[in-house]
């Protein structure tokens, strides 16, 4: 199997950079015989590498340690489901995701599109084909994972811990799902560029792609900071990480485009921005990647220092030298149809709101790899931290909020001073009555400037929303003299390009109440409580009750029960804990080898709308420390049913004698909106990515065969 | 094992990939001009589809109504003649191919 695996992946690299050359070779001779080549190349790579990567799968769920990767990675005590989506907790294992999923979309964009974009279609294959030899070559020969061990160990180190939760497991295949579909524009956009064939046609063949993209990244990006919120014990779901900025700037720059391509299609304006867009967003994906991959920059989800650093450093400077020198070089070509552009109009405020997005990526980049730019500078290696981003990104993200509530406002090409006046009215009294309502409930909010505009700028994007569609459906009402609810449903449905737009726009202004309520009004606490002591945290009271104390086949536990009261009436019952999982290293000691490996918190969470209670407990291992030496020292050699005794009594004696724990305790008000609100953006993107029910696509047939029969009895 | 099915899965891609070189069948893709123009037509009539909600929505008068409707039915006309045309030249190019 391994001699397969490795067979596979040196067949997938040749498919890849034969496919790339056939592709290019048929396009510049002419021969659509070898296009084809090329194009079936990719196919036949989506076939191989579904293959190695079944093969991966099932030396994961085999428990087969004579995989490196295997053994690194799991073990026969990790859980099943946790056991299947190993695979990618591996940089080799990641790795050989990210090109097989790039091959799946690949694959798809040029089935769909190849007869269509017959003259792009071949460049698009072999841009494809050599982000597929690039990752293939890594595969190969720097991260393959079939690299044998010998002798095989009789069991693995198990995942690690922080990585055992639902959302983690998902969390990266729609990462990478986001930065290999970004690919596809990209290719289809160099190719563009290439051939000099700069319609709109490329644009409508790769539009869905950057829309599912988007989708993927923004989900992923989600899942992360849920992943974040409820299993990481530091008590938030957004740090700033290299590699969580890592998602968000090519999210940033994907919505961007998805806006202001509407303008490009529309009336033939931005091309060049709308070009440099897609380019820019496919090198972030890439330089994501990097960053995830190369471990230059300290980051929680990174895996650490390695040798793929310096190619995909080569990699992602060849990427943007080679976009920047192609750009230039069809400056003529990009050059805007249009002419006329009403300051009040849809597309300034797209516009602006583009600049927006785009400032928001450039600071976040630059903090991103300030730590590196300072080294180079200084020699120092200084970071910036949470406060710097939230001082430049803040205000930012209030305005982009504030203006995607009054983009749908305003009409396509130009609004007259009183159309205007008249949409925005409501609106705006809406935002400021939100505001005004907001600054004399909550005193802390008074003094807050920024969170105040942030719920006023949330306020006009979700008024401005309710507002179209209760304007949609009472025109739908009128024409069609359907109920509110079926005319809602018919309006979304028949529009569903606009209407899901509305409900992203509507869910990240959700998302963002979300997060100024959680982050302005949170109230933390650290303290170090007995069993039987109270501690205070905003309006609640929290007591230690009780320690807890549990051994399983992976972890031991130790805990505690939380008592958390409002009013001195009881409302919720927590038991955070902290799971303590073995070291491989035998010279440990039975006992110590489980409290000197690695441990993760498992967050005790009190989940409500208007707020949740966040506990985490951190207990005095140290006490026991004397305990856990004298039975290291006089059982050396247990056995594993007398290691599991041994533990138990550990577990116990903390249970019955617990020492002093330290908890962290949260009151985070609103936090949960900032996932209902996501949720809301994701559904609302996926309305927009769905396709137009079928009836709707003849009757736009049988309105373009009508207007070509007109024509013909106009001439006859 | 392993080589055996090595050596399968290398037949199955040499005959997948390669049979186009061996196929008498040439491929013939749309006219990229009329294809620019089928996009260009379609965005076209999501424009004018947007325009109808943004009147009945509001953002309209009646007066700029009337004034953008003509201008785009006449954008909408002119890039029909426009697939028209080109259609008509592609279809005169495959005959004399």
């Amino acid at each position: 199997m391994i001699t397969l695996g490795r067979a596979l992946l040196l067949l997938a690299l040749a498919l890849a950079v034969g496919g790339a050359a056939a592709s290019i070779y048929g396009a510049r001779t002419r021969r659509p015989e070898w296009v084809a080549v090329g194009r079936r190349s990719a196919y036949a790579l989506v076939g191989v590498l579904t293959l190695a990567f079944a093969l991966l799968e099932a030396a994961f769920l085999r428990s087969d340690f004579a995989l490196q990767v295997v053994a690194g990675h799991s073990s026969t005590t990790t859980p099943l489901f946790y056991r299947a989506t190993a695979a990618w907790s591996s940089q080799e294992g990641s790795l050989l995701l990210w090109v097989w999923l790039l091959s799946l979309w690949s694959s798809a964009v040029l089935r769909s599109s190849h007869a269509r974009l017959r003259e792009l279609a071949p460049y698009a294959t072999a841009v494809l084909l050599g982000f597929a030899a690039f990752f293939g070559s890594m595969l190969v020969f720097l991260a393959n994972p079939f690299q044998l061990l010998d002798p095989a160990p009789a069991d693995g180190s198990g995942l690690q811990p922080l990585l055992r939760h639902p959302a983690m497991m998902v969390h990266p295949p729609l990462l990478y799902s986001g930065y290999t579909l970004l690919t596809v524009p990209f290719a289809f956009g160099v190719a563009a560029l290439v051939t000099r064939r700069l319609d709109a046609a490329w644009i409508a063949a790769t539009r869905r792609f950057a829309l599912a993209a988007w989708l993927c990244l923004g989900a992923g990006i989600l899942l992360g900071a849920r992943w974040s919120w409820s299993e990481l014990g530091w008590g938030g779901y957004w740090a700033w990480d290299p590699v969580e900025n890592a998602a968000l700037m090519p999210w940033l720059t994907c919505t961007a485009f998805i806006h202001s391509v509407m303008v490009q299609q529309r009336r033939g304006l931005l091309k060049t921005w709308n070009m440099s867009l897609v380019l820019g967003s496919g090198i972030l994906a890439v330089l994501g990647t990097f960053l995830v991959r190369s471990g230059i920059l300290d980051s929680i989800h990174a895996f650490g220092a390695s040798t793929l650093g310096k190619p995909f450093l080569a990699f992602v400077a060849a990427l943007a030298f080679g976009s920047v020198l192609l750009v230039a070089s069809r400056r003529a070509e990009l050059r805007s149809e249009g002419r006329d552009w009403s300051l009040v109009s849809r597309e300034s405020v797209f516009l602006l709101n583009n600049l927006v997005l785009v400032g928001l990526c450039l600071v976040i980049l630059w903090g991103t790899f300030f730590p590196l730019i300072s080294e180079a500078a200084t020699g120092d290696k200084a970071s910036v931290g949470p406060p710097w981003f939230d001082r430049y990104t803040a205000p930012l993200a209030i305005l982009a909020v504030a203006l995607s509530g009054l983009g749908p406002l305003l009409a396509w090409r130009r609004s007259s001073a009183e159309g205007a006046r008249r949409a925005l009215l409501r609106p705006l009294a809406a935002s400021v009555a939100v505001v005004a309502v907001v600054a004399a409930a909550v005193p802390a909010a008074a003094g807050s400037p920024r969170t105040l505009l942030l719920f006023g700028a949330a306020a006009l994007a979700i008024a401005a929303v309710a507002q179209e569609l209760w304007r949609g459906a009472a025109a739908r009402r009128r024409v069609s003299g359907e109920g509110p609810a079926r005319a809602v449903v018919s309006l979304v449905r028949r529009n569903r390009r606009r209407y899901g737009g509305y409900l992203v726009h509507a869910g990240v202004a959700v998302m963002l109440v979300g997060v100024a309520a959680s982050s302005a009004f949170q109230h933390v606490r650290d303290v170090r409580l007995s069993p039987g002591q109270d501690a205070r945290v905003g309006s609640y009271d929290v007591r230690y009750v009780s320690a807890t104390g549990a051994v399983g086949k992976e972890k031991v536990s130790l805990g505690a029960v939380l008592d958390v009261r409002r009013d001195g009436r009881h409302v919720a019952t927590l038991r955070p804990n902290r799971g303590y999982y073995p070291s491989r290293d035998p010279g440990l000691g039975p006992a110590g080898r489980w409290f000197d490996g690695e441990a993760a918190s498992e967050v005790g969470l009190w989940v409500r709308p208007q707020g949740d209670v966040w506990t985490a407990v951190q207990p005095d291992i140290q006490s026991m420390q004397r305990m856990i030496d004298g039975i290291d020292r006089r059982f050396p050699l247990a056995d594993a049913a007398s290691e599991r005794f041994i533990l138990q009594a550990i577990a116990d004696r903390y249970r019955m004698l617990p020492p002093a724990a330290s908890f962290r305790l949260i009151v985070s008000p609103l936090v949960e909106w900032v996932w209902i609100g996501g949720a809301l953006a994701v559904l609302g993107g996926l309305i927009s990515l769905w396709p137009r029910p079928r009836s709707l696509r003849v009757r736009s047939a049988a309105w373009a065969a009508a207007g070509r029969l007109g024509r013909a009895l106009e001439r006859a | 094992m392993d080589f055996l099915l090595i050596m399968v899965v290398l037949v199955a891609v040499a005959v997948v990939v390669f049979a186009p070189l061996r196929s008498d069948r040439s491929e013939r893709g749309e006219d990229p001009e009329v294809a620019a123009l089928e996009a260009e037509r379609d965005a076209k009539l999501r424009e004018i589809r947007d325009f109808e909600i943004d009147f009945e929505t509001g953002k309209l008068s009646l007066a700029e109504h009337r004034a953008l409707d003509l201008t785009l039915r006449a954008e909408a006309a002119a890039i029909l003649r426009r697939l028209d045309a080109a259609r008509e030249g592609s279809r005169e190019r495959r005959v004399r191919a």
